[in-house]
């Protein structure tokens, strides 16, 4: 049987053990804060307490957790913020303020709530609160071992608020942050569109197009498997893929009748201008310049720029490079009138393998299919293209027909080789 | 810390104006919480005296003995009193050396607990509050 004296140290000991327990365990601050006091109560059978935190900047004990009280707690204490400043100056120490100031201040206060013993929170020189105790179950006064095991126990408290008040700051600012990216992301997506607006302005008939080439590749690449930020990186690619237009002769760009040989290879210096203008640029993702420098290549390898072939051509630029084929056949020309689907599904199922990748080009359709069939929600071919152009009934066939052609071109492909 | 007695309701009963509130095996935060609750309920109830009973209660811990002197305090406040009954030998070490023997009354068991309150009541000793 152990004496009363070691019973009271086990008891204490204990408490200390479900203190670390609690500071640890526990996610919520006010919780936690609850928690930690009644530990400290029920460890010197102490009738009444309460943990305040500090807000120094706003000068304030806001009181978390009150037991024994009542409705007695108030919500919070003031002091005077200047006046921890100012002490703080004179002493590294806030616990000298808060002896000084802070219980005189608060000692009508205090007594209403009977509280008789205060012990600072402090922790790495920040007053984070104050654990106010009132009389023990006993009636006897705190003895000096007693009061060694608040201030231990104190001291853990404090931290547990600092650590939790760090985390939430953390968690505050990674929220921030978090924000800020999505408006950057936001003003780039708003400033490119501008761009890609303003380099249709520079051909009066194709207006629109950089941004309708911008959602097909979109569509194309998600429908490929691309993840979020790669999807969202090459439509951006797609929107300024004619960026290099804009050193461009606007005459030669809306001349009305064919252009000679010499307008021609003008015009064609615009993807490599494209490639200048941008990939200066750091911030913005690698494939934005690719796309705007070989999206006029071909997989035969008669394209312009460089006449790269087959794998030479990035994947990005190929996917591009249908999708402004598809808008340009979908859409109204200078000199011709755009083409009706059947006529589009058999321009692509003579150029693919020449001109156009099979497997964006399957892509493409593929997405198509879904729409024509339902599989999708949102009609985005159909606002593109308009309502009626896609007749389900009508073209369906001939869209399953030159999948399965080119399933099969790459089949026999695979099997020739 | 996990408590076995998990999600079990605390067990009370009423006798006229007394409420008897078992406490579980383990007194500590999650079964104090709720014990202490239960209390709440009774006093609010208008019952003028508490019986905890304690005789499964092998152990409590520091949170537990807090959440006692919540219930003391709550029970004083509302003018009722409150009885301890069947304390196990760990938890009567713990009340006596924190003094919360001091603003209780002990007793042997439940029937002990229900007969010193009616004994109490007759010669006018508890008080007498009315909700
Ligand atoms: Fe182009």
């Amino acid at each position: 049987m152990p004496t009363a004296e070691t019973a009271k140290l086990i008891h204490a000991f204990a408490a200390l053990a479900d203190l670390g327990e609690e500071i640890a365990a526990t996610r919520d601050f006010d919780q936690m804060v609850r928690s930690t006091l009644h530990v400290v109560l029920g460890a010197l059978g102490i009738r009444r307490g309460a943990v305040a935190e500090c807000d120094a900047a706003a000068g304030e004990l806001r009181f978390v957790a009150a037991w024994g009280m009542g409705d007695d707690a108030p919500a919070s204490l003031s002091f005077d913020p200047r006046l921890l400043e100012e002490s703080l100056r004179d002493s590294a120490d806030p616990a000298h303020f808060f002896e000084r100031h802070l219980k005189s201040n608060f000692r009508a206060e205090l007594e209403r709530l009977k509280v008789g013993l205060v012990v600072p929170l402090v922790v790495h020189g920040e007053l984070v609160g104050a654990i106010m105790l009132g009389g023990k179950a006993t009636e006897e006064a705190f003895t000096p071992e007693e009061r060694e095991v608040v201030a231990t126990m104190a001291r853990h408290i404090g931290v547990g608020i600092y650590n939790h008040r760090l985390l939430r700051e953390v968690e505050r600012r990674a929220q921030e942050n978090r924000k800020l990216y999505e408006d950057l992301r936001a003003v780039y997506r708003n400033t490119v569109r501008a761009f890609a607006i303003a380099i249709d302005c520079k051909d009066k008939y194709t207006q629109g197009h950089s941004e309708r080439v911008g959602k097909y590749t979109e569509i194309i690449a998600r429908e490929l498997g691309w993840g979020e930020e790669e999807v969202d990186d090459i439509a951006i690619g797609g929107y300024l893929h004619d960026v290099g237009k804009l050193i461009v002769d606007r005459d030669i760009i809306n001349a009305p009748y064919k252009i000679d040989a010499k307008q021609s290879s003008e015009l064609n210096r615009h993807p490599a201008a494209g490639f200048e203008i941008l990939s200066p640029l750091h911030q913005i993702d690698d494939v934005i310049p690719t796309v705007a420098r070989y999206h006029h290549e071909r997989i035969d390898g008669r394209g312009y720029p460089e006449g790269l072939t087959g794998e030479q051509i990035p994947l990005c630029a190929k996917i591009v490079s249908a999708a402004d084929a598809f808008d340009a056949m979908t859409t109204d020309r200078t000199y011709k009138r755009r083409k009706e689907f059947p006529e589009v599904v058999e321009d692509f199922r003579k150029t693919t393998g020449k001109q156009f990748a099979p497997e964006v080009v399957v892509a493409l359709f593929s997405a198509i299919l879904k729409e024509v069939d339902g599989e999708t929600r949102e009609r985005r071919f159909a606002r593109l293209l308009g309502r009626d152009y896609l007749q389900p009934d009508l073209y369906r066939p001939l869209i399953v027909e030159l999948l399965a052609e080119l399933g099969q071109g790459e089949r026999a492909a695979a099997e020739t080789a | 810390m996990t408590d076995q007695a998990g999600e079990q309701p605390v067990r009370s009963e009423r006798a006229g104006d007394v409420a008897v509130v078992y406490a579980g095996e383990y007194l500590n935060k999650l079964s104090g919480e709720r014990v202490e609750r239960e209390c709440r309920r009774r006093l609010e109830e208008g019952c003028r005296a508490l019986v905890l009973d304690f005789r499964q209660t092998g152990m409590v811990n520091s949170i537990g003995v807090s959440i006692l002197l919540g219930v003391i305090d709550a029970a004083e406040r509302a003018g009722a009193s409150v009885v301890f009954s069947a304390v196990q030998h760990q938890a009567a070490q713990v009340f006596e050396m924190l003094g919360l023997t001091r603003h209780v009354r002990i007793a042997k068991n439940r029937t002990d607990a229900l007969a010193q309150i009616a004994n109490s009541a007759a010669v006018g000793v508890a008080p007498n509050k009315t909700k």
